[in-house]
């Protein structure tokens, strides 16, 4: 299975249900923090374009506060792919685990306490 | 005992190239009942159907089968010849032996073969046939429009203007509609009251058209030519016939905090009212759910002043009752309630509205007397804050959405686009200190000279267009709101410190509509929008004969389509109205009564409420009377679809022109 | 039926008045062609074609039977062509469980400006029924001779 229909798989969610109004992007607030905002993750899923995903810091800025999925007209879920294309970086075993004297370096003021702690739950086995 | 005749047409060499005819006419004298067949080079010619109608003569034919083109081009002339020959014109069948037949195949000998086998199902067929009469109603010539919005208003005068009576029933106490409300009209921004209400004024004045306001409509039995209605007169307290609308007993009644609807509940009107000056009927409505003397018994300050005596606080609901040959529905729409839709902060700040109610804050005759407030400083309107200087627009609130739980539409509203350029463009050229953005999905301009404008608003008056959506509406201390938004082209999320936020509200049908949809039989589609006969070419006839819809009732559209939608329909109730009677088609639905076991199944699938069921008496074997519950068909409702014949389970139900016999026999035919 | 020695399948179509009958009769302008075999029964709707009718075709030695109608949505009667395909799910699956193929009956929304898809339709059909042969299983031996 290639990764986007693995992501659609996890998620559940239809793409193809977008608009492009861009509503998630503007109701997201770690939107200044990512790389790829939610309405570009959309898409990027939509076109199969999840390599850029997979490496990018975006990923972990989505506080999953889930305004995205309450506000979008369409029901796409948003914060459902982000999610999706997490589970994916997990399950590509080896590639993606930091050491915990690397997290300092990455930690900034505005970083929210939520990441921290799944950083840990989810890297430090 | 059958006489046929079977008349095979050459039709120059497009039948006769590829099936040999006369070998059909020959095949055609084996079949039994088949006493005569020729063939002839143009049967549909002027000799071609002298000839039919001679053999018709000569022969006694009882039965007539031309193996022609297809029934969709000649049927109704064959059938116009057999009935001069004195033969009933559904004693005629056709065989479609050219468009089915010799232009889809090459070879002769297969060509041949099924030419002979259509014939074969025809004759089959038209010994099955039974002599049938079209129907005729008697029609009464005045129509009901349901609703007095533009839509209504155009309908109504474009029928009196045919000579033809035409009540409008309206519920509010003016009618006018939403036209009444908005303040310009795009794209070339006259004014609304100015053109719409000299319509209202020759309503009121034409004698053809007679106005049931404050009303609504009760009930609606009988078919196309013979409705009967039932007009719920609303009591309101005030003799129309006497009140002059001077305005005297509103000036002194002392009910002063009754939300204006007229207004949208931007400012107060009194509990004795005439929604706006120029009203049609000009006659005032007491407001029973703030009259103090209608609810306490003290006060009657309205009739002590009124010199003409209107005021009857002891009025109550009248019902009347008239007939009507053609009915109207304009019930018209409401912009959707955003209250759910919480990111706009509609409900916590008076400074996020709806363009309706913008439209109410630019007009002249408006809460604010025309001058651009921001709502939370209507009672200040002189505070330098009054002024709004950042100004969003939000396209698409609740339109084009699928979610159903906040009361959202699927479909897109139309006239959104087009009103918010033309308030942005409003606004620039009126306040030229103002920023005015507008955050769009999709701007959808068609018709005629809408793109342009929307490029003006852009290009001359500076509107900034933003493509992206508004995600979050914060009411700050200091009183402004902050909208926070997306930027989908620089790809970056914008935070504006706005004074005012309109939103685009979707429209809907209005409430009333289903209800009157069941009255009326008339379908709806899901969101309640009333259904077309058909979607491209009957688009202002509902599927039930004799209802017709105009304006927003049948699907979202602006000011001019609505207008042109009501003449259509008006057209439409004229060509019925015109008729003394009416000529049905006799191809309809008959239940036998002595098989039907009164199951209703029959009822339920009838797109046409045409079935109704009675309780009748039946003579038993025995010589007692039984009462049974039957169905029976109101042969001038009935469309003839057939849907009733497969549902009944007793084989009760058939179609006249179409029936089981009929069909087996063609298919024995074919099966041979 | 066998025309000289090779099989020749029986095929009746029913095609609503007011879209397939139409969009057949467009095949026949545009000059498309299709098997002789498909002989057409016009009915006012699709709806008007009673599983009784289906069966009696396919009774007298019919080898398939295709009912047309308009798109859903489309009706010229609003609901008829609805109730066409609840109907006709029904008996085909139960045609099915009888023994009558799947592939012998179909259920197609051919609109009157679709000339060519009436046409391919109809090519489609004959050449299924014709892969799978005579239709032996529903015959009515009274008719037999």
């Amino acid at each position: 299975m290639d990764k986007r229909e693995e992501i659609l798989l996890i998620s559940g969610v239809d793409p193809k249900k977008c608009m492009r109004c861009g509503k998630c992007s503007a109701t997201c607030p770690s939107y200044d923090e990512m790389e790829y905002h939610p309405h570009q993750f959309v898409y990027m899923v939509e076109t199969g374009n999840i390599e850029p995903l997979l490496e990018s810091k975006s990923l972990y800025k989505c506080l999953s506060c889930f305004a995205c999925i309450e506000r979008c007209p369409r029901d796409v879920e948003p914060a459902k792919l982000v999610e999706a294309v997490r589970l994916c970086a997990i399950r590509q075993k080896g590639a993606n685990h930091i050491k915990a004297e690397d997290v300092p370096e990455l930690v900034d003021e505005d970083t929210p306490q939520q990441l921290l702690m799944s950083v840990f739950r989810k890297y430090s086995k | 005992m059958h006489r046929i005749g079977v008349f095979v047409c050459h039709c120059g060499t497009n039948i006769a190239a590829t099936v040999d005819v006369k070998a059909v006419a020959e095949a055609a004298l084996n079949e039994t009942g088949v006493v005569f067949s020729a063939d002839y080079q143009y049967m549909c010619s002027e000799a071609g159907q002298t000839l039919v109608q001679d053999t018709i003569k000569e022969h006694k034919l009882t039965g007539v089968v031309v193996c022609s083109c297809s029934p969709r081009m000649h049927e109704a002339t064959f059938r116009k010849a057999a009935a001069k020959a004195g033969l009933n014109s559904y004693m005629v069948e056709i065989a479609n032996i050219r468009e089915q037949c010799s232009w889809i195949h090459k070879d002769m000998m297969s060509g041949t073969e099924k030419a002979v086998i259509l014939m074969r199902a025809a004759v089959a067929k038209v010994k099955l046939n039974a002599p049938l009469t079209p129907g005729q109603t008697p029609v009464t010539k005045r129509a009901l429009v349901i609703g007095g919005g533009i839509a209504g208003i155009q309908t109504a005068l474009d029928i009196a203007e045919a000579g033809f009576d035409v009540d409008i029933v309206e519920k509010q106490p003016t009618i006018g509609g939403k036209m009444t409300q908005i303040d310009k009209t795009f794209p070339t921004l006259d004014c609304a009251s100015c053109i719409l209400t000299p319509k209202m004024v020759d309503c009121a004045q034409n004698e053809k058209i007679h106005i049931y306001s404050y009303s609504e409509v009760e009930s609606v039995t009988g078919f196309v030519g013979n409705f009967t209605v039932k007009i719920k007169r609303k009591a309101r307290y005030i003799d129309e016939k006497k009140c002059t609308g001077c305005g005297e007993c509103i000036e002194k009644c002392p009910m002063k905090k009754v939300p204006n609807e007229f207004n949208l509940g931007l400012d107060n009107r009194k509990a004795i009212y005439i929604p706006f000056a120029q009203a049609v009927p000009k006659v005032a409505t007491i407001d029973s759910n703030y009259c103090i003397k209608l609810k306490t018994g003290k006060c009657g300050l309205c009739s002590t002043v009124c010199g003409a005596g209107a005021i009857d606080y002891t009025q109550q609901d009248t019902i009347i009752e008239e007939k009507y040959g053609a009915i109207v529905a304009a019930t018209g729409y409401n912009p959707i309630n955003i209250e759910k839709f919480d990111e706009f902060a509609y409900s916590q700040s008076p400074d996020v509205i709806t363009s309706l109610e913008l439209e109410r804050l630019m007009n002249a005759a408006g809460p604010s007397n025309g001058t651009l407030v921001r709502p939370s400083y209507l009672s200040n309107q002189h505070d330098p804050e009054a002024h709004p200087h950042t100004i969003v627009f939000v396209q698409c609130v609740g339109s084009r959405s699928t979610e159903c739980r906040k009361g959202s539409k699927e479909y897109c509203s139309k006239i959104c686009c087009m009103y918010t350029a033309k308030h942005a463009m409003l606004i620039r050229e009126k306040y030229p200190d103002t920023d005015v953005y507008v955050f769009y999905i999709d701007v959808r301009t068609p018709g005629k000279l809408f793109d342009e404008f929307y490029r003006r608003a852009v290009e001359q008056y500076g509107v900034h267009y933003i493509k992206g959506m508004v995600g979050k509406v914060a009411p700050k201390a200091d009183g402004k709101l902050n909208v926070q938004a997306s930027d989908l082209i620089s790809n970056e999320q914008l935070h504006i410190d706005a004074d005012l936020v309109v939103l685009a509200t979707a429209i809907e049908p209005d409430k009333s509509a289903r209800s009157i949809g069941t009255m009326l039989t008339a379908s709806m589609d899901t969101n309640d929008f009333f259904t077309e006969a058909h979607p491209k070419l009957r688009p202002v006839e509902s599927p039930t004969a004799g209802v017709f819809l105009s304006g927003v009732a049948q699907g979202p559209k602006d000011i001019p389509e609505t207008v042109t939608q009501a003449s259509a329909a008006a057209a439409k109730v004229i060509g019925i109205l015109v008729k003394d009677q009416l000529t049905g088609n006799p191809c309809v639905a008959h239940s036998d009564e002595l098989m039907c076991n009164g199951c209703s199944a029959c009822e339920k699938v009838c797109p046409y409420g045409a079935i109704t069921y009675s309780d009748k008496e039946f003579r038993q074997p025995d010589r007692t009377v039984a009462i049974r519950r039957v169905a029976s068909v109101n042969p001038a409702v009935c469309q003839g679809c057939g849907a009733c014949t497969v549902a009944c389970p007793s084989g009760a139900m058939d179609l006249k022109g179409f029936s089981n016999q009929q069909i087996m026999a063609e298919v024995d035919a074919i099966c041979r | 039926m066998q025309v000289n020695g090779e099989f020749r399948p029986l095929i009746v179509a029913f095609c609503c008045n007011w879209c397939s009958y139409a969009g057949a009769d467009l095949a026949g302008t545009n000059r498309l062609n299709y098997p002789a075999d498909v002989k057409i029964i016009r009915v006012p709707c699709s709806c008007r074609v009673n599983p009784m009718f289906v069966l009696r075709a396919f009774q007298r030695g019919a080898d398939g039977v295709i009912l047309c109608g308009c798109h859903p949505g489309d009706c010229h009667y609003t609901s008829g062509n609805y109730f066409t395909r609840r109907r006709m799910t029904l008996l085909f699956s139960m045609l099915d469980y009888f023994g009558i193929e799947k592939e012998r009956t179909r259920v197609e929304w051919v609109s009157a400006a679709e000339g060519a898809k009436f046409a391919k339709t109809m090519n489609e059909f004959v050449e299924a029924v014709t892969k799978l042969g005579e239709n032996k299983r529903l015959e009515d031996l009274r008719c037999k001779k």
